[in-house]
């Protein structure tokens, strides 16, 4: 089996999940990585996508999160999401309102700096809404 | 000297007074349980934000510092938000935060700085609109907002950034009362921008150099800071909506109180006119009989 560590999920209004887990998979900047035990200290920042929490026991929960940071240590892991949602909880209705308000800053946005950024997210949200919401 | 009936009606409007006073008190008590519950949800975020921060702040060394952190290196113009409650009838809770955030604005005018004003709140804006009027740049009213969210304050710490980003101010002072009991609320100036970085302990300082970052730790922080001041808003707007409840039941318990006194009175005096209408009318016909 599997060494498991702690593993930590919050959101600025509450906290999601607190437990042992023995993996977790995270969308992070850069290309998604698994974080398992005794994983170098790493502090990265997330784009939107699903986080999958392979708890102690087996069982597998999804989350999804929209942007944000995680601070992996050897001993444990903690994930500092904007926002996060169980997957079973999503609605379109929901991405597709954050779709459209990431449109208008995309719209708004008056540099060249903000605009690649604005533009950058809504590509996430929108794979992200191709990938989660498959019919 | 009032009729009975006067007194009579006068007792009866009080006693409604109070009836809805008692009503508002229980409604605020039920809404206050539920603020500190969001108060305390929230928590764990902005502790663990502040560690994250303190690790990355320690690794920055100051040229790559944001400058939402470093300031503008100037410190003319002021911007201050000064957030209150949407609704009155809690005691000094507003007043208080203004009365600071008056004091500050005189300080700062006194020493020829430029002040600006966003008011979060609708109470906040009508007494700060009496001597500043001019200097409100912005309000913003959560009226319809039933619950404080990250969200709400995350529009306003945008709100905040991008008029840094612009050039508009160089410091930025958000005023809040911080929630200390039920009974006592502290009016508070906090300074978020330019960012002060939190205190690292020593212990922690070994830990942090051994990170990695990716991207590099220069652009998370760049990530990171604007996102503090979201969750610094988000905590002030907690504290405030915990406190104003606290605030209100204290004033309404008060409220209460003083109408329970009143009646009180109120009867006693009801009481004794009607004796001394008994007793007139006893002597009356007693002096009627004696007259016979």
């Amino acid at each position: 089996m599997a060494q498991s560590f702690k593993f930590e999920l919050v959101s600025p209004e509450r906290l999601l999940v607190s437990a042992q887990a023995e993996a977790v998979v995270i969308p992070a900047t850069e290309g998604e990585m698994t974080v398992m035990a005794n994983h170098a200290p790493v502090m990265t920042t997330i784009k939107p996508g699903v986080v999958a929490v392979t708890l102690s026991g087996g069982k597998v929960d999804r989350y999804v999160v929209f942007g944000g940071f995680a601070d992996i240590l050897p001993e444990g892991c903690t994930l500092l999401a904007e926002s996060a949602i169980h997957v079973d909880e999503i609605d379109r209705a929901d991405i597709a309102r954050r779709i459209k308000a990431a449109q208008e800053d995309l719209n708004d946005s008056v540099d060249h700096h903000a605009r690649t950024k604005a533009e950058e997210y809504l590509g996430q949200l929108t794979t992200l809404q191709g990938a989660i919401l498959p019919a | 000297m009032p009729s009975l009936k006067d007194l009579r009606n006068r007792i009866a409007s009080v006693k409604a007074t109070q009836k809805i006073t008692k009503a508002m008190q229980m409604v605020a008590a039920a809404k206050l349980r539920r603020a500190q519950e969001a108060a305390e949800a929230a928590r764990p975020y902005s502790q663990r934000m502040g560690a994250v921060l303190a690790n990355i702040a320690a690794a920055v060394s100051g040229d790559d510092a944001p400058a939402l952190m470093t300031g503008t290196g100037k410190d003319d113009v002021h911007l201050l938000v000064v957030a209150t409650a949407e609704r009155g009838l809690c005691g000094g809770f507003n007043s208080q935060i203004a009365r600071l955030a008056r004091d500050h604005i005189r300080r700062l005018l006194r020493d020829g700085k430029t002040v600006k004003i966003i008011t979060v709140g609708k109470k906040g804006n009508d007494i700060l609109r009496r001597d500043f009027a001019k200097l409100i740049i912005e309000r913003i009213e959560l009226r319809e907002v039933k619950q404080v969210g990250f969200v709400n304050a995350d529009a306003i710490a945008r709100n905040i950034t991008q008029r840094f980003a612009a050039g508009e101010f160089d410091v930025c002072t958000l005023f809040y009362s911080e929630f200390k009991s039920v009974i006592s609320q502290i009016p508070t100036a906090q300074q978020i921008i330019p960012a002060s970085a939190p205190v690292v302990p020593t212990a922690d300082v070994s830990a942090s150099s051994i990170y990695e970052y990716e991207p590099d730790a220069g652009q998370i922080l760049s990530d990171l800071i604007p996102r503090n001041i979201s969750v610094q808003i988000f905590r002030a707007l907690l504290e405030n909506a915990a406190g104003e409840m606290g605030a209100k039941m204290t004033a309404m318990d008060n409220a209460t109180r003083n109408a329970g006194d009143m009646i009180s009175k109120l009867t006693i005096t009801y009481n004794r006119q009607r004796q001394a209408q008994i007793t007139k009318e006893l002597i009356e016909i007693i002096s009627g009989a004696e007259a016979l």
